[in-house]
């Protein structure tokens, strides 16, 4: 047989044929692969906001002086509150935080402007309404700036003399600190782990529910074209997705592309095939498609929570931190935020790469003896 | 080539303790139609799958079309069609990706493939529904459509694992003639059914029970053997006497 022959005659292409037409005409996959990437990342780029701004904040003046309204004017500056109004009493600032009309409330006493003129301290209240930890805590460390801020000011102004220290902040990669820059290279992480995995597995369960898988073994299709035939396509919608969601990410949050496209890429090989083990293993477990969507969605769970997608990994507990240690999706984000956002790459990512490559071995060398074993 | 399609020698089948077949000799001629029967749980699935090398035989050897089932079961594979109650369509494709598909696998390509496909489908007629998804065909249309997707390929033998399981009495005698077509045409068929009528119809039959062939002869030599008035007779005598000694 001739090379050319050979070529034409591997099982793998009537596999793949069968599988491009049966994915375009699954209306509910090919949903899932076109709309959620779209969907995914509207929602998680617009929703997801990491950084507290706009709190609504009365304001008690009862000082009504000058110096109580740059106080005012300081807090507003800082963009973390947004001033809805005055009240008239401490009764009325307590309702408007209990209704939810405000989320905080500054109390400026009678003898702010006295206490000043005196070259005493002197004290205004801020009322925090705390339920949510996260945002009562940046709502109380942007208070106190900005009263740090101002009385520095009062300093420098009665003294004439400079402050004695500044620290300059440059926030690198992401200056205007926009969590969607940050949830963006996340939201094609999620992505692929949800095609790889439930697309995937859903996809070979289908067969063997349908008695097709049995169809196929008795044919002289051979284990390899048949895995490969059905992996490869998902392969590709993987790339296509991760493409889309760049394409988008760029258009509409200005994503940033500072590092090599082939690098990314080429790191993306190691994260998928790690996942696609995922899915297999998934499929030699599952005994309907209902059970592989429970069970790929039981996946999902973790690597949304730990692997660094949305919550900071350096805030959990150790136990949590391990279990993030044993996902792909874990190292795969920092090969893409390192990639997206910082510009580097092998170089100071060839440790995700190394642990991706293994785990991505492990757990397909694992799969597909399972798998082998259910077809025999 | 040889005028046996199907031979075992003392094929066994154990799963941990319990015996799934045990001891087999058969023997089926080319172009033979051959009907295995047999109660549930008798060993014919089992016989079946370790004859299309998708099981290995505990012990005991066995030839089909010619290849080693254990040491040869790929070209096994190349050699066979093999058709369940189950179908194995893709409900998604339309008739004629169905068979493209399973010919393509089988290793028939480009203009031979089609020139094959065009001559199959006219002689089962399935001309007219080319264009229709599996899925919306009916049971007796999807049963046709499995038999082609078996035979587009010109299998020397030919596996049916019940395949006029919950099918219409009309289509089921299409079915049949299809299959003496086949047969006319020298392909072996080792059929397996629950349907006595259809038993009937096979030039030869082999009784399993309990793992053991207790029978092999025309319907016949069958019915005179166990001194009963028909095949089915036979059989409900069987499981009656299987499941006495099971209990």
């Amino acid at each position: 047989m001739t090379l050319r022959e050979r070529v034409r005659a591997w099982r793998f292409w009537p596999m793949l044929w069968k599988e491009f037409i049966q994915m375009r005409r699954d209306r509910l996959t090919f949903g899932m692969m076109t709309f959620l990437p779209a969907v995914q990342l509207m929602l998680f780029g617009y929703a997801i906001q990491t950084d507290v701004r706009h709190l609504p904040l009365v304001v008690l003046d009862e000082s009504r002086s000058a110096e109580s309204r740059a106080l005012v004017t300081t807090m507003v500056n800082t963009r973390t509150f947004d001033l809805v109004g005055p009240v008239a009493s401490r009764a009325e600032a307590l309702r408007a935080i209990e209704h939810g009309e405000a989320r905080a409330a500054l109390v400026i006493p009678p003898d702010y402007l006295t206490k000043l003129a005196r070259g005493e301290t002197a004290v205004a209240q801020l009322l925090v309404d705390a339920a949510d930890p996260q945002t009562s805590g940046s709502a109380m460390s942007s208070a106190l700036l900005a009263a740090q801020a101002r009385g520095l000011a009062l300093i420098a102004a009665r003294t004439g003399r400079a402050p004695p220290i500044e620290v300059r902040v440059r926030p690198w990669y992401n200056p205007e600190q926009r969590s969607a820059l940050f949830i963006v290279p996340g939201v094609i992480g999620v992505l692929l782990t949800i095609t790889m995995t439930l697309v995937t597995s859903t996809a070979i369960v289908r067969e063997r529910e349908r008695g097709t898988l049995e169809q196929l073994i008795v044919t002289p299709i051979g284990g390899t074209s048949l895995m490969l035939g059905k992996l490869v396509p998902f392969v590709l919608v993987g790339y296509v997705q991760m493409t889309v969601v760049m394409l988008l990410g760029r258009v509409i949050f200005g994503l940033p592309v500072r590092g090599s496209l082939p690098t990314l890429y080429l790191f993306t090989v190691a994260f998928i095939t790690a996942s696609l083990g995922i899915g297999l293993l998934i499929s030699t477990v599952a005994k309907s498609q209902a059970q592989a969507m429970q069970l790929s969605f039981f996946f999902m769970l973790p690597n949304i929570l730990l692997s660094g997608y949305i919550f900071p990994r350096e805030a959990m507990p150790e136990p949590a931190q391990w279990i993030g240690l044993a996902l792909p999706l874990t190292y795969f984000l920092k090969v893409l935020r390192g990639i997206l956002l910082k510009g580097v790459g092998a170089e100071a990512l060839w440790r995700e790469g190394v642990i991706l490559c293994g785990l991505a071995t492990f757990l397909l060398a694992v799969s597909v003896r399972r798998f082998r074993k259910t077809i025999e | 080539m040889s005028e046996v399609a199907v031979r075992t020698v003392a094929l066994h089948k154990r799963f941990g303790a319990l015996v799934a077949v045990e001891g087999l000799d058969l023997e089926i001629k080319r172009g033979e139609v051959f009907g295995l029967l047999g109660p549930n749980g008798s060993g014919k699935t089992t016989t079946i799958r370790m004859l299309c090398g998708l099981m290995v035989p505990t012990s005991g050897t066995g030839t089909v079309a010619g290849f080693d089932i254990v040491r040869e079961s790929e070209s096994v594979r190349g050699a066979i069609g093999y058709m369940s109650q189950r179908f194995g369509l893709y409900d998604d494709l339309t008739v004629a990706e169905n068979l493209r598909f399973y010919s393509t696998v089988y290793g028939l390509h480009g203009r031979e493939r089609d020139a094959r496909l065009a001559e199959h489908s006219a002689a089962l007629g399935l001309t007219e529904r080319l264009g229709q998804l599996a899925g919306t065909l009916s049971g007796g249309w999807k049963q046709r459509l499995a038999l082609a997707c078996a035979t587009a390929h010109r299998p020397q033998m030919l596996f049916l694992d019940e395949p006029t399981a919950g099918v219409d009495p009309a289509a089921r005698r299409a079915f049949w003639q299809s299959i003496y077509v086949l047969a006319s045409e020298g392909t072996t068929i080792l059929v397996t059914t629950h349907y006595m009528d259809e038993a009937e119809r096979c030039q030869r039959l082999a009784f399993l029970s309990r793992g053991h062939l207790i029978g092999v002869g025309t319907p016949k030599e069958i019915t005179t053997q166990f001194n009963q008035p028909s095949i089915e007779e036979v059989f409900i005598a069987l499981q009656a006497k299987d499941e006495g000694a099971a209990a």
